[in-house]
């Protein structure tokens, strides 16, 4: 039963009114397994899962969804108007009511209980995000779809949060899709790469993706360089204040 | 003695408010003030044409707000023009050929300031048996939605990946604003309709902690707006639309001061 298929696109392509936004993309999230993709801005990455998740038809191709599939989305970007008093507890039940102990252990597991009464609107980048995330496993999905699951999240934040996505595979037992422009995910126990600019550049385990021209191509020797060392890197431009930042929080241990 | 057509207005206000209440909020929250306008304004013309097919008026201004709102939808989906422009255009539109085709009609006499403005001594017992069966059916039809609304109101992707329908909840709400506003012509008149959507909701946000809270404060403030506007339109001798206005936004200029601020407090701590 482990490698039942959840969602499968097969060929599948999407086209905004003059414009392919992705086309001939093609993988499969199996139960049980971490599926990346990866590419830089505007390579079709959102607009693969979007297709993936039944959000948007595709133009052509296929996309298959296993019937009965419980779905539960970190969507990459969600605005909380100031009009809408919604604290974290009220959102938890936003698309279902999650059973109690589901909702305690997605709570412990995030380590969000201090945040409980706390507006949404109040929560900081790397707070949000793990409330989103909270939510979503709260759910108990058999396919979870991540866009972006660290942005916003300091460099700490960063690998606890990888962390936690490897243990909800194997706590949950569920598909994973995530969708990342960074590379360090792709080691996270990521069981397939799919390397996106407009179509499938490349795709399969980690290691063997990372050593593939097109992905040195589309991400540099450093790219690969940030895989084998196993390290963080932004593009730092704003210098001081970035290295400043970061030393500040590698020494620091809060959460 | 407070005469009867006063007790019939104070009914039907009453109703209107509670209905307005949640939907304001939703008004609100999806930034759809403008929207609820150019229906409001719409509904002119559903007056204009429901006089001249002699067809029930509350039925021919749901119709044509919902022809609007329909409108609107598509218009949105493909066009390139910015909704903002759209809306007014749609808005001023529909006005104007509302009051052109009004003026048109020689052979009826048309109480032009009580359409605009309202006039509570038109309010009839069918009237009110008409707002309180929409005030019901709404009402079930508000909570069989909401969860889709409500999740597609945070976050449209969202609702949709997870298996709610989106974009049927938004299509019933429309329906449901056009059918508050078909109701409110008599009590609050068609330039105003909107303010009964919105400034209780936003007056109800200084002091709520919840969604659900919100609505439910919601309609009380407008519960309390439409007493308050009724009883110094019958008093003062002023039209009963911008009365019931002037005492909603009276009422929100008191949730800016730091009273409301204590009233969250403790209606916080009284929730948890």
């Amino acid at each position: 039963m482990s490698e039942q298929a959840l969602i499968q696109l097969t060929n599948a392509g999407y086209q905004a009114t003059d414009k392919w936004l992705v086309r001939d993309v093609s993988f499969t999230v199996n139960q049980g397994e971490i599926v990346t993709l990866i590419g830089p801005n505007g390579s079709g990455k959102s607009t693969t899962a979007k297709m993936a998740l039944g959000i948007l038809k595709p133009t052509i191709g296929q996309a298959f969804r296993v019937p009965g599939l419980k779905v539960a989305y970190v969507p990459q970007k969600l605005t909380i108007d100031w009009t809408l008093p919604l604290d974290v507890e009220h959102f938890f039940r936003l698309t279902s009511k999650p059973s109690n102990e589901a909702q305690y252990r997605a709570i412990e597991a995030t380590g969000i209980a201090h945040l409980l009464n706390q507006e949404l609107r109040s929560l900081s980048g790397g707070e949000f995000q793990r409330v989103l995330i909270a939510r979503a496993i709260a759910r108990e999905p058999n396919l979870l779809v991540l866009d972006e699951p660290v942005q916003g999240v300091d460099f700490s934040g960063e690998n606890e949060l990888y962390q936690l996505i490897g243990t909800i595979r194997d706590d949950l037992n569920c598909g994973i899709l995530m969708i990342s422009h960074d590379l360090h995910v792709v080691m996270a126990k990521t069981d397939q790469v799919i390397c996106l600019n407009g179509h499938v550049c490349c795709s399969g385990s980690p290691i063997t993706v990372s050593q593939t021209d097109e992905f040195q191509a589309l991400f540099g020797v450093r790219g690969h360089a940030d895989i084998a060392l196993y390290q963080h890197h932004h593009d730092h431009h704003h210098g001081a204040d970035g290295s400043i930042t970061d030393n500040h929080h590698a020494g620091c241990s809060h959460d | 003695m407070i005469d009867d057509f006063f007790v019939r207005a104070l009914f039907a206000g009453a109703g209107l408010a509670v209905m307005a209440g949640p939907l304001g909020c939703f008004v609100i929250w999806k930034r759809m003030a403008y929207f609820g306008d150019t229906l409001s304004h719409g509904a002119l013309l559903g007056v204009a044409i429901g006089l001249l097919f002699e067809l029930h008026l509350e039925l021919s201004v749901f119709l044509v707000c919902t022809l609007i709102a329909i409108t609107l939808f598509m218009m949105q989906r493909r066009s390139s023009i910015s909704s903002d422009a759209l809306l007014g255009i749609l808005a001023h539109a529909s006005l104007a050929i509302g009051l052109v085709v009004l003026s048109l009609m020689t052979w009826i006499r048309v109480d032009l300031l009580g359409l605009l403005f309202g006039d509570i001594l038109a309010v009839t017992h069918r009237d009110l048996a008409i707002i309180a069966g929409t005030l019901g059916i709404s009402s079930i039809i508000l909570a069989i939605i909401w969860r889709s609304l409500f999740a597609a109101t945070v976050s449209r992707d969202l609702a949709e990946a997870e298996g709610l329908n989106p974009q049927r909840a938004e299509i019933i709400f429309m329906l449901l604003i056009a059918s508050v506003i078909a109701v409110a012509i008599k009590i609050v008149g068609v330039l105003l309709i909107t303010s009964l959507l919105i400034i209780p909701a936003a007056t109800a946000r200084r002091i709520s902690t919840s969604p659900g809270q919100m609505m439910l404060a919601s309609s009380t403030i407008g519960f309390s707006a439409v007493i308050l506007g009724l009883t110094g339109s019958l008093n003062l001798d002023t039209p009963s639309g911008p009365s019931i206005v002037v005492a909603a936004v009276i009422l929100f200029l008191v949730s800016m001061t730091p009273l409301a601020h204590q009233i969250r407090i403790r209606l916080a701590g009284s929730s948890t």
